[in-house]
């Protein structure tokens, strides 16, 4: 009985996983074939899901732990917006390289991970109520530093921004021109903060801690966890993503300005929602948080591939994956609470 | 058994989702068809969002300019006002193999990467509207959008031909300049044409200069200080646009002042939107200087040379008109040129597309 209770509590997170993963090769497969004239087929196609995302999966991750700890964050999108702002002001108006940008955002993100995470952890604060706070402070001082668009032409950042890595594959194009597939550095950096986390999630007690936590937070208690420092621990990780999210957004935009990544924060929970992640915590992995990065950027790809469609759609379709994915997981729950009666 | 129903839910939902990416594919058939037909030019023109009734207008001259019976495939992407997605659509018209990628931008910064890209793939850009701000010219083919400075300076030339014909050339005008957003094309350009007009004459006096952020609710606030300021020693109200004229002129009618040509302020907008041009009709603003987002026939005009293999001018402006109340001033003179007055009657606002 109790190996298949075991059994049953590995299924429901793998089980959402899968579907995740099945609707994207689904949905991707389907606009090859039906999109095939319209270069869906093009692996480039695909890498460009990646680089116009990335700073998206590594948000997307940070949302992923702290949801899986049951709480959330709504400040990611005016941390990006700060990080941007901050990165293109100090480069261009300050004179500072590049190296001095990098570490501005990271500690930034820092800087919101820990005083949002005390409050939550050690206040007992309600995490919307204090990140719903983080988000105007983090808007705000985006206009504090320039309500201007700054644009950043820092040729070392221009040069990283336009460091395309070339893959050995690539297609041909309507003119018989053959196009090697490419990708930039910021691809590589999400999907190594992806494959990082997801080991250190799965093998490392902080990881556990993290799942324990989220699932039954009295029976962490009873086990002799250290709640309020994993949570703690939980926001300080996803500030730091967040700065390093918000640097490779950054990277993607190459300018800083006040109504940059709006909603960026709703984009990250969708993601890890529809990647299988419990509002209610405990389950989650970083692996889906990134398929569902992926199906987002293929719906709103399809939809511009379609070309006479409003992109609105994208709103639609997506809201009905949601819905789709939250009904599942209230099933699944439901089913486990029976089981384990 | 609770297994078996999760995996009927399951497979029930996959095969609603396939089904409906089939009934899309169905729905697609047909452009698919005509797409491989003819020899179509592949446009993919990525729009700002549908923010304002111009942003609107400019929307629809486009597709009706690269509509199939023009020999065009449009492409159209609605940013929905975020750059991110912008960037995207570029990605993904530069992997459609589109002839041409058409692109209004949301901010003027931010496109050096995206450029590039499309550059590489040897893919002409064409921007409208705003300009954007790259570090190298060469990344874009032609831009298309209003002169702004042209439409200030046609204004002020108005205004002079205008007091002239009213035998009021040498008396001294006071005027007050309502400003759109600091640092808006449209705003530097249309104060910059004013103070040229300002400038040429020694009874004009500027007396302030102040911005009303575009906005009617801004521009009767900023409209009602100014009159407390200077109550009737004010002779022109210049607003830098339809909506700001709108609040301007609620402001100044609460006053007990009188607009229009025979009152006691004259009241000189922009952009020419329906509301404005009614305004004109009805004589509360006197002169209206279009701001036409009617930019689908410039673009075609660049497509073509470019398919002819011509290099096209890299800056080109659209014609924009001038609206007045009445035909005291039949045409105005800037720096050379001849501009037709127009005297806005109903069939004119009817006759017009925005």
């Amino acid at each position: 009985m109790k190996n298949r209770r075991l059994k049953k509590g590995i299924n429901s997170s793998t089980f959402l996983l899968m579907i995740t993963i099945i609707l994207f090769f689904t949905m991707y497969i389907a606009g090859m074939i039906i999109y095939s004239d319209n270069g869906f087929a093009k692996p480039q196609m695909f890498l460009n899901l990646l680089i116009s995302n990335a700073g998206l999966i590594v948000i997307g991750c940070g949302m992923t732990l702290v949801m899986i700890t049951g709480g959330i964050d709504i400040s990611v999108g005016s941390v990006t917006a700060l990080v941007c702002m901050s990165a293109a002001y100090v480069m261009e108006n300050k004179g500072c390289n590049i190296y001095v940008a990098v570490a501005i955002s990271i500690v930034l993100g820092g800087v919101f991970g820990i005083v949002q995470g005390y409050l939550i952890a050690y206040l007992d604060i309600q995490p919307f109520i204090v990140t719903l706070a983080g988000m105007f402070f983090g808007r705000g001082m985006t206009a504090v530093i320039s309500t201007d668009m700054i644009s950043i032409k820092n040729e070392l950042f221009l040069k990283w921004a336009n460091c395309k890595i070339y893959l050995p594959f690539g297609s041909v194009n309507r003119k018989g021109v053959y196009q090697q597939a490419y990708i930039y550095p910021t691809v590589i950096i999400a999907l190594a903060i992806v494959i990082i986390l997801s080991f250190a999630l799965k093998y490392t007690k902080f990881g556990r801690r993290l799942y324990a936590i989220g699932g039954n937070q009295q029976s962490a208690l009873m086990m002799g966890l250290n709640i309020r420092k994993t949570k703690m621990q939980a926001y300080i990780l996803n500030g730091f993503l967040t700065g390093i999210g918000g640097f490779l957004f950054c990277l993607n935009s190459c300018a800083g300005f006040v109504e940059q990544a709006k909603g960026m924060e709703m984009d990250g929970i969708s993601a890890a929602v529809i990647g299988g992640t419990l509002l209610s915590g405990g389950v989650g992995t970083v692996i889906g948080t990134l398929f569902g990065v992926l199906i987002k950027g293929t719906i709103s790809c399809l939809i511009t591939t379609q070309g006479t469609l409003s992109s609105w759609w994208v709103r639609i379709v997506l809201s009905a994956l949601l819905c789709f994915f939250i009904v599942l997981q209230s099933v699944l729950s439901s089913s486990k609470k029976k089981n384990s009666r | 058994m609770k297994r078996r129903v999760f995996f009927s839910i399951m497979v029930v939902c996959l095969i609603a989702t396939l089904t409906a990416c089939k009934a899309k594919s169905d729905s697609t058939v047909g452009t698919d068809v005509s797409n491989s037909s003819g020899d179509l030019i592949k446009v993919g023109f990525s729009q700002v969002g549908a923010e304002s009734d111009w942003r609107t207008a400019n929307s629809e001259s486009m597709k009706k300019t690269f509509s199939e019976e023009n020999g065009y495939e449009l492409i159209f992407d609605d940013a929905q006002q975020k750059q991110e997605n912008q960037i995207a659509a570029i990605r993904n018209f530069i992997q459609q193999d589109v002839d041409y990628i058409v692109l209004a931008p949301v901010t003027e910064t931010g496109w050096d990467t995206v450029l590039q890209e499309a550059k590489d793939a040897g893919i002409p850009v064409i921007i409208v509207d705003r300009m954007v701000n790259v570090s190298d010219e060469g990344l874009y083919t032609a831009w298309v959008g209003s002169n702004f400075e042209l439409e200030g300076k046609k204004a002020a030339a108005w205004l002079d031909a205008y007091l002239k014909a009213a035998g009021k050339g040498e008396d001294s005008i006071n005027i007050v300049d309502i400003q759109g957003t600091i640092g808006a094309s449209a705003q530097i350009g249309r104060t910059a044409g004013l103070e040229a007009g300002v400038n040429e004459h020694s009874n004009w006096t500027l007396l302030v200069k102040t911005t009303g952020e575009f906005t009617q609710a801004k521009g009767q606030e900023v409209m009602e200080s100014l009159l407390k300021q200077y109550g009737d020693k004010i002779d022109v109200v210049y607003c830098e646009n339809d909506n700001e004229a709108f609040g301007a002129i609620d402001a100044i009618e609460a006053a007990g002042y009188k607009v229009g040509l025979d009152g006691d302020m004259i009241v000189m907008s922009f952009d020419s939107t329906n509301a404005g041009l009614t305004d004109t009709l009805s004589g509360k603003i006197s002169l209206n200087t279009e701001c036409n987002p009617l930019h689908g026939t410039r673009v075609e005009e660049i497509i073509k040379t470019l398919e002819k293999g011509e290099t096209p001018d890299k800056k080109k402006y659209v014609e924009e008109e001038i609206f007045s109340f009445d035909n005291s001033v039949p045409s105005v003179t800037v720096d050379g040129t001849d501009y037709t007055v127009t005297q806005v009657t109903q069939e004119v606002i009817d006759s017009r597309a925005y």
